[in-house]
Protein backbone atom coordinates (compact mmCIF):
# COMPACT_ATOMS: atom_id res chain seq x y z
CA UNK A 1 0.00 0.00 0.00
CA UNK A 2 1.21 3.34 -0.89
CA UNK A 3 0.69 6.20 1.85
CA UNK A 4 -0.16 9.24 1.04
CA UNK A 5 2.41 11.46 2.77
CA UNK A 6 1.84 15.45 3.08
CA UNK A 7 5.11 17.51 2.61
CA UNK A 8 5.47 21.23 1.07
CA UNK A 9 6.26 20.20 -1.97
CA UNK A 10 2.57 18.37 -1.80
CA UNK A 11 0.69 21.00 -0.29
CA UNK A 12 2.73 23.54 -2.98
CA UNK A 13 1.18 21.77 -5.72
CA UNK A 14 -1.83 20.82 -4.65
CA UNK A 15 -2.15 24.77 -4.03
CA UNK A 16 -1.13 25.65 -7.24
CA UNK A 17 -3.58 23.11 -8.16
CA UNK A 18 -6.19 24.47 -6.83
CA UNK A 19 -5.81 27.55 -7.65
CA UNK A 20 -5.88 27.21 -11.48
CA UNK A 21 -9.24 25.12 -11.43
CA UNK A 22 -10.50 27.61 -9.12
CA UNK A 23 -9.79 30.58 -11.81
CA UNK A 24 -10.92 28.18 -14.57
CA UNK A 25 -14.55 27.59 -12.08
CA UNK A 26 -14.74 31.44 -11.64
CA UNK A 27 -14.10 32.51 -15.49
CA UNK A 28 -16.80 29.57 -16.22
CA UNK A 29 -19.04 31.47 -13.84
CA UNK A 30 -18.62 34.81 -14.67
CA UNK A 31 -20.23 33.83 -18.53
CA UNK A 32 -22.61 32.19 -17.02
CA UNK A 33 -23.95 34.50 -14.76
CA UNK A 34 -23.66 37.29 -17.31
CA UNK A 35 -25.96 35.11 -19.46
CA UNK A 36 -27.74 34.41 -16.93
CA UNK A 37 -28.22 38.31 -16.71
CA UNK A 38 -28.38 38.91 -20.04
CA UNK A 39 -31.42 36.51 -20.65
CA UNK A 40 -33.07 38.00 -17.08
CA UNK A 41 -33.14 41.24 -18.51
CA UNK A 42 -33.95 40.23 -22.38
CA UNK A 43 -36.49 37.69 -21.80
CA UNK A 44 -38.92 40.47 -20.69
CA UNK A 45 -39.40 41.82 -24.40
CA UNK A 46 -41.07 38.84 -25.44
CA UNK A 47 -43.83 39.28 -23.60
CA UNK A 48 -44.36 42.15 -25.52
CA UNK A 49 -43.40 40.41 -28.95
CA UNK A 50 -43.00 36.43 -29.68
CA UNK A 51 -39.31 35.18 -30.31
CA UNK A 52 -40.12 34.63 -34.14
CA UNK A 53 -41.51 38.07 -34.77
CA UNK A 54 -38.74 39.23 -32.76
CA UNK A 55 -35.89 37.62 -35.20
CA UNK A 56 -37.91 37.75 -38.57
CA UNK A 57 -39.72 41.46 -37.62
CA UNK A 58 -38.59 43.89 -40.35
CA UNK A 59 -39.44 46.77 -38.38
CA UNK A 60 -37.62 48.33 -35.83
CA UNK A 61 -39.47 51.14 -34.65
CA UNK A 62 -38.17 51.19 -30.65
CA UNK A 63 -39.83 54.33 -29.36
CA UNK A 64 -42.23 54.76 -31.19
CA UNK A 65 -46.04 54.40 -30.38
CA UNK A 66 -46.87 51.28 -30.56
CA UNK A 67 -43.30 50.59 -30.62
CA UNK A 68 -42.29 47.86 -33.36
CA UNK A 69 -39.19 45.38 -31.79
CA UNK A 70 -38.50 43.31 -35.48
CA UNK A 71 -34.51 42.89 -35.81
CA UNK A 72 -34.35 41.02 -39.15
CA UNK A 73 -32.89 44.34 -40.41
CA UNK A 74 -30.17 44.36 -37.81
CA UNK A 75 -29.54 40.86 -38.25
CA UNK A 76 -28.91 41.65 -41.94
CA UNK A 77 -26.55 44.01 -41.37
CA UNK A 78 -24.45 42.39 -39.59
CA UNK A 79 -24.64 39.59 -41.69
CA UNK A 80 -23.55 41.66 -44.48
CA UNK A 81 -20.72 43.93 -42.71
CA UNK A 82 -19.65 40.39 -41.86
CA UNK A 83 -19.81 38.45 -44.65
CA UNK A 84 -18.23 41.52 -47.00
CA UNK A 85 -15.81 41.73 -44.47
CA UNK A 86 -14.99 37.83 -44.65
CA UNK A 87 -14.67 37.85 -48.22
CA UNK A 88 -11.70 40.43 -48.07
CA UNK A 89 -10.06 39.31 -44.91
CA UNK A 90 -9.92 35.47 -45.52
CA UNK A 91 -8.72 35.63 -48.92
CA UNK A 92 -5.66 38.23 -47.77
CA UNK A 93 -5.61 36.88 -44.02
CA UNK A 94 -4.41 33.41 -44.99
CA UNK A 95 -2.27 34.25 -47.92
CA UNK A 96 -0.18 36.89 -45.92
CA UNK A 97 0.02 34.14 -43.62
CA UNK A 98 1.56 31.75 -45.98
CA UNK A 99 3.51 34.85 -47.14
CA UNK A 100 4.81 35.25 -43.92
CA UNK A 101 5.24 31.45 -42.88
CA UNK A 102 6.87 30.36 -45.94
CA UNK A 103 8.02 32.96 -48.33
CA UNK A 104 9.72 35.65 -45.77
CA UNK A 105 12.75 35.07 -43.62
CA UNK A 106 14.95 36.90 -41.15
CA UNK A 107 14.33 40.90 -40.55
CA UNK A 108 11.46 40.76 -43.18
CA UNK A 109 9.57 38.14 -41.62
CA UNK A 110 10.10 39.81 -38.04
CA UNK A 111 9.02 43.55 -39.32
CA UNK A 112 6.02 42.06 -41.29
CA UNK A 113 4.91 40.45 -37.46
CA UNK A 114 5.39 43.48 -35.79
CA UNK A 115 3.62 45.63 -38.31
CA UNK A 116 0.46 43.16 -38.13
CA UNK A 117 0.81 43.14 -34.16
CA UNK A 118 0.58 46.83 -34.67
CA UNK A 119 -2.75 46.97 -36.76
CA UNK A 120 -4.51 45.26 -33.67
CA UNK A 121 -2.81 47.67 -31.25
CA UNK A 122 -5.39 50.01 -33.19
CA UNK A 123 -8.19 51.06 -31.20
CA UNK A 124 -11.32 50.80 -33.03
CA UNK A 125 -12.35 54.58 -32.67
CA UNK A 126 -9.18 55.03 -34.93
CA UNK A 127 -10.27 52.47 -37.66
CA UNK A 128 -13.96 54.01 -37.88
CA UNK A 129 -12.58 57.81 -38.07
CA UNK A 130 -9.96 56.63 -40.15
CA UNK A 131 -12.94 55.33 -42.57
CA UNK A 132 -15.31 58.27 -41.98
CA UNK A 133 -12.36 60.52 -43.11
CA UNK A 134 -10.29 58.41 -45.62
CA UNK A 135 -12.55 55.76 -46.84
CA UNK A 136 -16.01 57.14 -47.23
CA UNK A 137 -15.13 60.20 -49.40
CA UNK A 138 -13.72 58.20 -51.99
CA UNK A 139 -16.31 55.22 -51.95
CA UNK A 140 -19.10 57.87 -51.97
CA UNK A 141 -17.00 59.47 -55.05
CA UNK A 142 -16.46 56.17 -56.79
CA UNK A 143 -19.52 54.71 -56.37
CA UNK A 144 -21.64 58.55 -57.06
CA UNK A 145 -23.34 57.85 -53.81
CA UNK A 146 -25.70 60.38 -51.64
CA UNK A 147 -23.27 58.90 -48.74
CA UNK A 148 -20.19 56.74 -48.15
CA UNK A 149 -20.78 55.64 -45.20
CA UNK A 150 -22.12 51.73 -46.53
CA UNK A 151 -21.77 48.28 -45.77
CA UNK A 152 -19.26 48.13 -48.33
CA UNK A 153 -16.88 50.62 -46.07
CA UNK A 154 -17.73 48.94 -42.53
CA UNK A 155 -16.65 45.63 -44.23
CA UNK A 156 -13.45 47.31 -45.11
CA UNK A 157 -12.86 48.57 -42.29
CA UNK A 158 -13.79 45.72 -40.39
CA UNK A 159 -11.72 43.55 -42.74
CA UNK A 160 -8.78 45.37 -41.06
CA UNK A 161 -9.19 44.51 -37.75
CA UNK A 162 -9.94 40.66 -38.08
CA UNK A 163 -6.52 40.66 -39.94
CA UNK A 164 -4.60 40.46 -37.24
CA UNK A 165 -6.15 37.29 -36.15
CA UNK A 166 -6.61 35.71 -39.12
CA UNK A 167 -3.03 36.65 -39.93
CA UNK A 168 -1.38 35.64 -36.86
CA UNK A 169 -3.00 32.17 -36.08
CA UNK A 170 -2.73 31.08 -39.11
CA UNK A 171 0.83 31.67 -39.42
CA UNK A 172 1.21 29.99 -36.20
CA UNK A 173 -0.43 27.34 -37.81
CA UNK A 174 1.62 26.93 -40.89
CA UNK A 175 4.67 27.70 -38.87
CA UNK A 176 4.42 24.46 -36.39
CA UNK A 177 3.82 22.17 -39.64
CA UNK A 178 7.20 20.43 -38.42
CA UNK A 179 10.12 20.86 -41.21
CA UNK A 180 10.53 17.27 -41.98
CA UNK A 181 6.96 17.06 -43.77
CA UNK A 182 8.41 19.80 -46.32
CA UNK A 183 11.60 17.98 -46.83
CA UNK A 184 9.69 14.67 -47.32
CA UNK A 185 7.79 15.91 -49.97
CA UNK A 186 10.57 18.20 -51.73
CA UNK A 187 12.50 14.95 -52.15
CA UNK A 188 10.02 13.48 -53.89
CA UNK A 189 10.33 16.21 -56.12
CA UNK A 190 7.49 18.32 -55.22
CA UNK A 191 8.38 22.19 -56.13
CA UNK A 192 7.65 24.83 -53.42
CA UNK A 193 4.37 25.56 -53.97
CA UNK A 194 3.33 21.70 -54.61
CA UNK A 195 4.93 21.52 -50.91
CA UNK A 196 2.67 24.12 -49.32
CA UNK A 197 -0.53 23.27 -51.56
CA UNK A 198 -0.63 20.21 -50.91
CA UNK A 199 1.16 18.95 -47.75
CA UNK A 200 1.79 22.00 -45.67
CA UNK A 201 -2.01 23.33 -45.91
CA UNK A 202 -3.69 20.71 -45.22
CA UNK A 203 -1.63 19.98 -42.32
CA UNK A 204 -2.49 23.26 -40.84
CA UNK A 205 -5.89 23.34 -41.88
CA UNK A 206 -7.22 23.09 -38.68
CA UNK A 207 -5.41 26.01 -36.95
CA UNK A 208 -6.53 28.01 -40.25
CA UNK A 209 -9.73 27.44 -40.06
CA UNK A 210 -9.95 28.11 -36.72
CA UNK A 211 -8.35 31.59 -36.88
CA UNK A 212 -10.73 32.22 -39.79
CA UNK A 213 -13.63 31.68 -37.31
CA UNK A 214 -11.78 34.01 -34.55
CA UNK A 215 -11.21 36.85 -37.40
CA UNK A 216 -15.08 36.67 -38.11
CA UNK A 217 -16.10 36.81 -34.30
CA UNK A 218 -14.34 39.75 -33.85
CA UNK A 219 -15.98 41.62 -36.83
CA UNK A 220 -19.28 40.40 -35.36
CA UNK A 221 -17.98 41.41 -32.00
CA UNK A 222 -17.39 44.92 -33.28
CA UNK A 223 -18.72 47.61 -32.50
CA UNK A 224 -17.37 51.24 -32.43
CA UNK A 225 -16.03 51.16 -36.26
CA UNK A 226 -18.90 49.55 -37.50
CA UNK A 227 -21.39 52.36 -35.84
CA UNK A 228 -18.89 55.21 -37.15
CA UNK A 229 -18.71 53.81 -40.99
CA UNK A 230 -21.97 52.07 -42.17
CA UNK A 231 -24.41 54.72 -41.69
CA UNK A 232 -26.55 52.94 -39.26
CA UNK A 233 -29.76 53.04 -41.13
CA UNK A 234 -31.72 50.52 -39.31
CA UNK A 235 -33.51 49.12 -43.36
CA UNK A 236 -32.73 45.65 -44.55
CA UNK A 237 -29.42 46.50 -46.88
CA UNK A 238 -30.18 45.24 -50.56
CA UNK A 239 -26.87 45.80 -51.59
CA UNK A 240 -23.22 46.64 -50.24
CA UNK A 241 -23.01 50.58 -51.21
CA UNK A 242 -26.17 50.97 -48.52
CA UNK A 243 -26.22 51.89 -45.35
CA UNK A 244 -27.32 49.34 -42.44
CA UNK A 245 -27.18 49.00 -38.92
CA UNK A 246 -25.72 46.39 -36.93
CA UNK A 247 -26.51 44.27 -33.95
CA UNK A 248 -23.66 45.60 -31.77
CA UNK A 249 -23.94 49.59 -33.09
CA UNK A 250 -27.90 49.32 -32.30
CA UNK A 251 -27.10 48.69 -28.80
CA UNK A 252 -24.18 50.92 -28.15
CA UNK A 253 -26.52 53.31 -29.58
CA UNK A 254 -29.58 53.07 -28.09
CA UNK A 255 -28.99 51.84 -25.01
CA UNK A 256 -27.90 55.37 -23.34
CA UNK A 257 -31.30 56.70 -24.25
CA UNK A 258 -33.48 54.08 -22.91
CA UNK A 259 -35.24 54.49 -19.32
CA UNK A 260 -33.74 51.58 -17.17
CA UNK A 261 -36.94 48.83 -17.21
CA UNK A 262 -38.54 50.45 -20.09
CA UNK A 263 -39.47 47.66 -22.80
CA UNK A 264 -37.16 49.39 -25.45
CA UNK A 265 -34.03 48.88 -22.48
CA UNK A 266 -35.29 45.21 -22.48
CA UNK A 267 -35.31 44.67 -26.76
CA UNK A 268 -31.51 45.49 -26.41
CA UNK A 269 -30.87 43.00 -24.20
CA UNK A 270 -32.74 40.33 -26.17
CA UNK A 271 -30.53 42.05 -28.92
CA UNK A 272 -27.67 41.22 -26.76
CA UNK A 273 -29.36 37.31 -26.40
CA UNK A 274 -28.65 36.79 -30.26
CA UNK A 275 -25.25 38.33 -30.80
CA UNK A 276 -23.96 36.28 -27.27
CA UNK A 277 -25.57 32.89 -29.25
CA UNK A 278 -23.81 33.99 -32.61
CA UNK A 279 -20.01 34.95 -30.65
CA UNK A 280 -20.39 31.68 -28.92
CA UNK A 281 -21.42 29.43 -31.52
CA UNK A 282 -18.80 30.79 -33.89
CA UNK A 283 -16.33 30.65 -31.43
CA UNK A 284 -16.97 27.01 -30.08
CA UNK A 285 -16.93 25.71 -33.35
CA UNK A 286 -13.31 27.56 -33.84
CA UNK A 287 -12.46 25.81 -30.54
CA UNK A 288 -13.27 22.28 -32.38
CA UNK A 289 -10.96 22.91 -35.26
CA UNK A 290 -7.85 24.39 -33.05
CA UNK A 291 -7.81 21.03 -30.79
CA UNK A 292 -9.46 18.77 -33.53
CA UNK A 293 -7.19 15.59 -33.81
CA UNK A 294 -4.86 15.88 -36.35
CA UNK A 295 -5.61 13.96 -39.33
CA UNK B 1 35.36 0.04 -67.01
CA UNK B 2 34.41 1.07 -63.27
CA UNK B 3 33.86 4.41 -64.78
CA UNK B 4 31.55 2.89 -66.97
CA UNK B 5 29.14 1.58 -63.79
CA UNK B 6 29.62 5.07 -61.77
CA UNK B 7 26.34 6.18 -60.76
CA UNK B 8 27.78 8.84 -59.17
CA UNK B 9 31.11 11.04 -58.80
CA UNK B 10 31.80 13.37 -56.38
CA UNK B 11 35.14 15.19 -57.06
CA UNK B 12 36.86 17.52 -54.57
CA UNK B 13 33.31 18.28 -53.35
CA UNK B 14 33.48 21.15 -49.87
CA UNK B 15 30.03 22.17 -48.22
CA UNK B 16 29.93 24.93 -45.58
CA UNK B 17 27.44 25.80 -43.04
CA UNK B 18 27.99 29.89 -43.01
CA UNK B 19 31.61 29.46 -41.66
CA UNK B 20 31.46 26.08 -40.71
CA UNK B 21 32.84 23.52 -43.01
CA UNK B 22 30.74 19.82 -43.30
CA UNK B 23 32.67 18.18 -45.98
CA UNK B 24 35.79 18.62 -47.15
CA UNK B 25 36.98 17.58 -50.35
CA UNK B 26 35.07 14.47 -50.68
CA UNK B 27 35.77 12.61 -54.00
CA UNK B 28 34.36 9.17 -54.12
CA UNK B 29 32.33 6.97 -56.60
CA UNK B 30 28.71 4.93 -56.11
CA UNK B 31 28.53 2.26 -58.48
CA UNK B 32 25.58 0.74 -60.01
CA UNK B 33 23.60 -1.47 -58.68
CA UNK B 34 25.58 -1.68 -55.20
CA UNK B 35 25.09 -0.74 -51.54
CA UNK B 36 27.40 2.08 -50.66
CA UNK B 37 27.30 1.90 -46.85
CA UNK B 38 28.20 5.43 -45.07
CA UNK B 39 29.23 5.27 -41.31
CA UNK B 40 31.23 7.45 -38.88
CA UNK B 41 30.03 9.31 -35.56
CA UNK B 42 27.63 12.07 -35.40
CA UNK B 43 28.16 15.79 -36.87
CA UNK B 44 30.88 13.63 -39.80
CA UNK B 45 28.82 15.40 -42.04
CA UNK B 46 26.94 12.08 -43.44
CA UNK B 47 23.47 13.90 -44.01
CA UNK B 48 24.79 16.52 -45.83
CA UNK B 49 26.45 14.48 -48.16
CA UNK B 50 22.83 12.77 -48.80
CA UNK B 51 21.35 16.44 -49.17
CA UNK B 52 23.96 17.64 -51.23
CA UNK B 53 23.22 14.56 -53.39
CA UNK B 54 19.55 15.20 -54.17
CA UNK B 55 20.20 18.80 -53.66
CA UNK B 56 18.35 19.09 -50.66
CA UNK B 57 20.86 21.14 -49.19
CA UNK B 58 19.20 23.73 -51.66
CA UNK B 59 16.82 24.64 -48.49
CA UNK B 60 19.05 25.31 -45.98
CA UNK B 61 19.83 28.98 -45.81
CA UNK B 62 23.61 30.27 -45.96
CA UNK B 63 25.21 26.93 -47.31
CA UNK B 64 27.96 26.84 -50.32
CA UNK B 65 28.50 24.04 -52.01
CA UNK B 66 32.00 23.51 -54.11
CA UNK B 67 33.41 21.07 -56.60
CA UNK B 68 31.70 18.73 -58.98
CA UNK B 69 28.65 16.23 -58.43
CA UNK B 70 27.65 14.01 -61.81
CA UNK B 71 24.96 11.62 -61.62
CA UNK B 72 25.01 9.22 -65.16
CA UNK B 73 27.57 11.78 -66.11
CA UNK B 74 25.49 15.28 -65.72
CA UNK B 75 26.64 17.65 -63.51
CA UNK B 76 23.64 18.48 -60.98
CA UNK B 77 24.48 21.67 -60.13
CA UNK B 78 24.81 22.32 -63.41
CA UNK B 79 22.77 25.73 -65.03
CA UNK B 80 19.93 23.39 -66.54
CA UNK B 81 19.30 21.11 -64.08
CA UNK B 82 15.40 20.55 -63.68
CA UNK B 83 15.88 20.16 -59.31
CA UNK B 84 12.69 18.48 -59.23
CA UNK B 85 13.03 16.07 -61.41
CA UNK B 86 16.70 15.26 -60.18
CA UNK B 87 14.89 14.72 -56.79
CA UNK B 88 12.58 12.18 -58.77
CA UNK B 89 15.21 10.54 -59.66
CA UNK B 90 17.20 10.16 -56.39
CA UNK B 91 14.86 9.21 -53.78
CA UNK B 92 14.99 9.31 -50.03
CA UNK B 93 14.70 7.95 -47.27
CA UNK B 94 14.42 9.70 -43.84
CA UNK B 95 15.86 8.47 -40.08
CA UNK B 96 12.03 9.53 -39.10
CA UNK B 97 9.06 8.41 -41.67
CA UNK B 98 7.63 10.56 -42.27
CA UNK B 99 4.07 9.81 -44.31
CA UNK B 100 2.10 12.67 -45.55
CA UNK B 101 -1.13 13.44 -43.65
CA UNK B 102 -3.32 11.08 -46.12
CA UNK B 103 -4.12 7.47 -46.76
CA UNK B 104 -1.68 4.99 -47.35
CA UNK B 105 -3.06 4.64 -51.18
CA UNK B 106 -2.27 8.60 -51.55
CA UNK B 107 0.62 8.26 -49.96
CA UNK B 108 2.39 6.37 -52.37
CA UNK B 109 0.31 7.96 -55.37
CA UNK B 110 1.10 11.15 -54.65
CA UNK B 111 4.16 10.91 -57.07
CA UNK B 112 2.79 9.37 -59.58
CA UNK B 113 -0.44 11.79 -59.56
CA UNK B 114 2.00 14.49 -59.59
CA UNK B 115 3.95 13.33 -62.52
CA UNK B 116 0.08 13.30 -64.49
CA UNK B 117 -1.09 10.18 -64.36
CA UNK B 118 -4.64 9.99 -63.45
CA UNK B 119 -5.78 6.30 -64.52
CA UNK B 120 -7.06 5.04 -61.52
CA UNK B 121 -5.78 1.38 -62.73
CA UNK B 122 -2.80 2.73 -63.57
CA UNK B 123 -2.53 4.38 -60.11
CA UNK B 124 -3.59 0.84 -58.51
CA UNK B 125 -1.00 -0.85 -60.26
CA UNK B 126 1.85 1.57 -59.29
CA UNK B 127 0.64 1.72 -55.19
CA UNK B 128 0.71 -2.38 -56.08
CA UNK B 129 3.62 -2.80 -57.39
CA UNK B 130 5.64 -0.32 -55.04
CA UNK B 131 4.02 -1.69 -51.59
CA UNK B 132 5.10 -5.05 -52.95
CA UNK B 133 8.53 -3.94 -53.62
CA UNK B 134 8.91 -2.74 -50.15
CA UNK B 135 7.70 -5.81 -48.80
CA UNK B 136 4.43 -4.34 -46.75
CA UNK B 137 1.60 -4.91 -49.12
CA UNK B 138 0.70 -8.18 -47.25
CA UNK B 139 0.67 -6.10 -44.16
CA UNK B 140 -1.39 -3.24 -45.67
CA UNK B 141 -3.46 -4.67 -48.78
CA UNK B 142 -6.75 -4.80 -46.72
CA UNK B 143 -6.63 -1.26 -45.42
CA UNK B 144 -5.15 1.04 -48.06
CA UNK B 145 -7.63 4.05 -47.26
CA UNK B 146 -6.44 4.33 -44.15
CA UNK B 147 -4.35 6.98 -43.18
CA UNK B 148 -0.70 6.19 -43.24
CA UNK B 149 0.05 7.84 -39.38
CA UNK B 150 -1.54 4.53 -38.79
CA UNK B 151 0.81 2.49 -39.32
CA UNK B 152 3.69 1.00 -37.21
CA UNK B 153 6.86 2.57 -37.39
CA UNK B 154 8.50 0.09 -39.11
CA UNK B 155 5.74 0.23 -41.52
CA UNK B 156 5.69 3.43 -41.71
CA UNK B 157 9.02 2.96 -43.13
CA UNK B 158 8.47 0.60 -45.55
CA UNK B 159 5.57 3.06 -46.66
CA UNK B 160 7.77 5.76 -47.12
CA UNK B 161 10.19 3.37 -49.06
CA UNK B 162 7.08 2.47 -51.39
CA UNK B 163 6.07 5.89 -52.11
CA UNK B 164 10.16 6.59 -53.31
CA UNK B 165 9.87 3.62 -55.46
CA UNK B 166 6.55 4.75 -56.85
CA UNK B 167 8.37 7.58 -58.37
CA UNK B 168 10.96 5.28 -60.60
CA UNK B 169 13.76 6.68 -58.86
CA UNK B 170 17.39 5.43 -60.13
CA UNK B 171 19.35 6.08 -57.12
CA UNK B 172 17.87 5.84 -53.24
CA UNK B 173 19.60 7.37 -50.69
CA UNK B 174 18.84 6.21 -46.75
CA UNK B 175 19.45 8.21 -44.23
CA UNK B 176 19.74 6.43 -41.14
CA UNK B 177 16.44 4.33 -41.67
CA UNK B 178 16.46 2.01 -38.99
CA UNK B 179 17.82 4.11 -36.14
CA UNK B 180 14.19 4.32 -34.85
CA UNK B 181 12.95 0.74 -35.32
CA UNK B 182 13.30 -2.56 -33.39
CA UNK B 183 15.09 -5.61 -34.70
CA UNK B 184 12.52 -7.08 -36.21
CA UNK B 185 11.47 -4.29 -38.59
CA UNK B 186 14.94 -3.38 -38.91
CA UNK B 187 15.53 -6.83 -40.38
CA UNK B 188 12.70 -6.05 -43.34
CA UNK B 189 14.11 -3.03 -44.03
CA UNK B 190 17.22 -4.30 -44.26
CA UNK B 191 15.96 -7.33 -45.99
CA UNK B 192 14.07 -5.23 -48.40
CA UNK B 193 16.74 -3.45 -49.07
CA UNK B 194 18.82 -6.44 -50.56
CA UNK B 195 15.98 -7.19 -53.08
CA UNK B 196 16.62 -3.48 -53.99
CA UNK B 197 19.71 -3.66 -54.95
CA UNK B 198 18.53 -5.18 -58.10
CA UNK B 199 17.20 -2.94 -59.93
CA UNK B 200 18.51 0.47 -58.08
CA UNK B 201 21.77 2.24 -56.63
CA UNK B 202 21.59 2.39 -52.75
CA UNK B 203 23.27 4.48 -50.51
CA UNK B 204 22.85 4.03 -46.94
CA UNK B 205 23.97 6.10 -43.81
CA UNK B 206 23.64 4.29 -40.87
CA UNK B 207 24.82 4.60 -37.44
CA UNK B 208 25.12 1.21 -37.24
CA UNK B 209 28.41 -0.27 -38.15
CA UNK B 210 27.01 -3.54 -38.13
CA UNK B 211 24.40 -2.90 -40.12
CA UNK B 212 27.16 -1.63 -42.88
CA UNK B 213 28.70 -4.89 -42.79
CA UNK B 214 25.32 -6.68 -42.83
CA UNK B 215 24.19 -4.83 -46.00
CA UNK B 216 26.53 -2.95 -47.85
CA UNK B 217 28.95 -3.92 -50.43
CA UNK B 218 31.53 -1.46 -49.80
CA UNK B 219 31.66 1.03 -46.76
CA UNK B 220 32.58 4.81 -46.60
CA UNK B 221 34.20 5.94 -43.16
CA UNK B 222 33.73 9.78 -42.80
CA UNK B 223 35.09 11.83 -39.99
CA UNK B 224 34.62 15.25 -39.39
CA UNK B 225 33.91 15.96 -42.45
CA UNK B 226 36.41 14.08 -44.38
CA UNK B 227 36.74 10.77 -46.09
CA UNK B 228 38.66 8.57 -43.92
CA UNK B 229 38.18 5.70 -45.94
CA UNK B 230 36.37 3.92 -48.69
CA UNK B 231 36.48 0.22 -49.51
CA UNK B 232 34.96 -3.07 -49.89
CA UNK B 233 32.50 -3.67 -46.80
CA UNK B 234 34.10 -7.23 -45.89
CA UNK B 235 37.61 -6.00 -46.32
CA UNK B 236 37.50 -2.64 -44.11
CA UNK B 237 35.64 -4.14 -41.56
CA UNK B 238 38.93 -7.08 -41.46
CA UNK B 239 41.83 -4.96 -42.42
CA UNK B 240 41.21 -1.57 -42.38
CA UNK B 241 43.69 0.51 -43.91
CA UNK B 242 43.21 3.86 -41.20
CA UNK B 243 43.87 3.59 -37.80
CA UNK B 244 40.95 5.99 -37.02
CA UNK B 245 38.90 3.71 -39.17
CA UNK B 246 39.61 0.94 -37.03
CA UNK B 247 38.98 2.22 -33.75
CA UNK B 248 35.71 3.46 -34.73
CA UNK B 249 34.28 0.06 -36.19
CA UNK B 250 35.72 -1.18 -33.18
CA UNK B 251 33.78 0.98 -31.12
CA UNK B 252 36.79 2.79 -29.48
CA UNK B 253 35.51 5.76 -30.75
CA UNK B 254 33.74 8.64 -28.58
N1 LIG C 1 21.28 23.31 -41.24
C1 LIG C 1 22.52 23.37 -40.66
N2 LIG C 1 23.03 24.58 -40.32
C2 LIG C 1 24.27 24.66 -39.76
N3 LIG C 1 25.04 23.62 -39.51
C3 LIG C 1 24.60 22.40 -39.84
C4 LIG C 1 23.31 22.21 -40.43
N4 LIG C 1 23.12 20.89 -40.65
C5 LIG C 1 24.26 20.28 -40.21
N5 LIG C 1 25.15 21.18 -39.73
C6 LIG C 1 26.50 20.89 -39.20
O1 LIG C 1 27.22 20.20 -40.17
C7 LIG C 1 27.95 19.15 -39.60
C8 LIG C 1 27.57 17.84 -40.26
O2 LIG C 1 26.23 17.52 -39.94
P1 LIG C 1 25.47 16.25 -40.52
O3 LIG C 1 25.69 16.21 -41.98
O4 LIG C 1 24.08 16.29 -40.03
O5 LIG C 1 26.28 15.06 -39.82
P2 LIG C 1 25.84 13.56 -39.55
O6 LIG C 1 24.69 13.24 -40.39
O7 LIG C 1 27.06 12.78 -39.87
O8 LIG C 1 25.54 13.48 -38.11
C9 LIG C 1 27.67 19.17 -38.11
O9 LIG C 1 28.73 19.82 -37.46
C10 LIG C 1 26.40 19.97 -38.01
O10 LIG C 1 26.37 20.68 -36.80
MG1 LIG D 1 22.71 12.66 -39.78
Amino acid sequence: MLKKRWNHKKIFEWGIEGLIKLSGIVSIILVGLIFIFLLKEGISVFKIVNPINFILGKEWHPVSKPPDFGILSLILGSFAVTLGAAIIALPLGVTSAIFIAEVTTGKTKEMLKIGIEFLAAIPSVVIGFVGIVVLAPVIQKVFDLPTGLTVLTGSIMLSIMAMPTIVSISEDAITAVPKRYREAALALGATRWQTIWRVVLPSASGGIVAACMLGIGRVIGETMAVMMVTGNAPRIPHSLLEPARTLTSTIAAEMGETVQGSEHYFALFAIGIVLFIITFVINFTADLFLHKEKV
Amino acid sequence: MVDKLARIVTEELNVWYGAHQALKSISLKVEANEILGIIGPANSGKSTFLQVLNRLIDLKPQTRVSGRILIDNQEIFGANIDVEALRRKIGMIFALPIPLPMSIFDNIAYGPRRNGIKKKSMLEEIVEESLKAAYLWDEVKDRLSDSGLNLSGGQQQRLCIARTLALKPEVILFDEPCSGLDPVSTGKVEEAMLELKKNYTLVLVTNNTKQASRVADRTAFFLMGELIEINNTQEMFTVPRDKRTEDYISGRFG
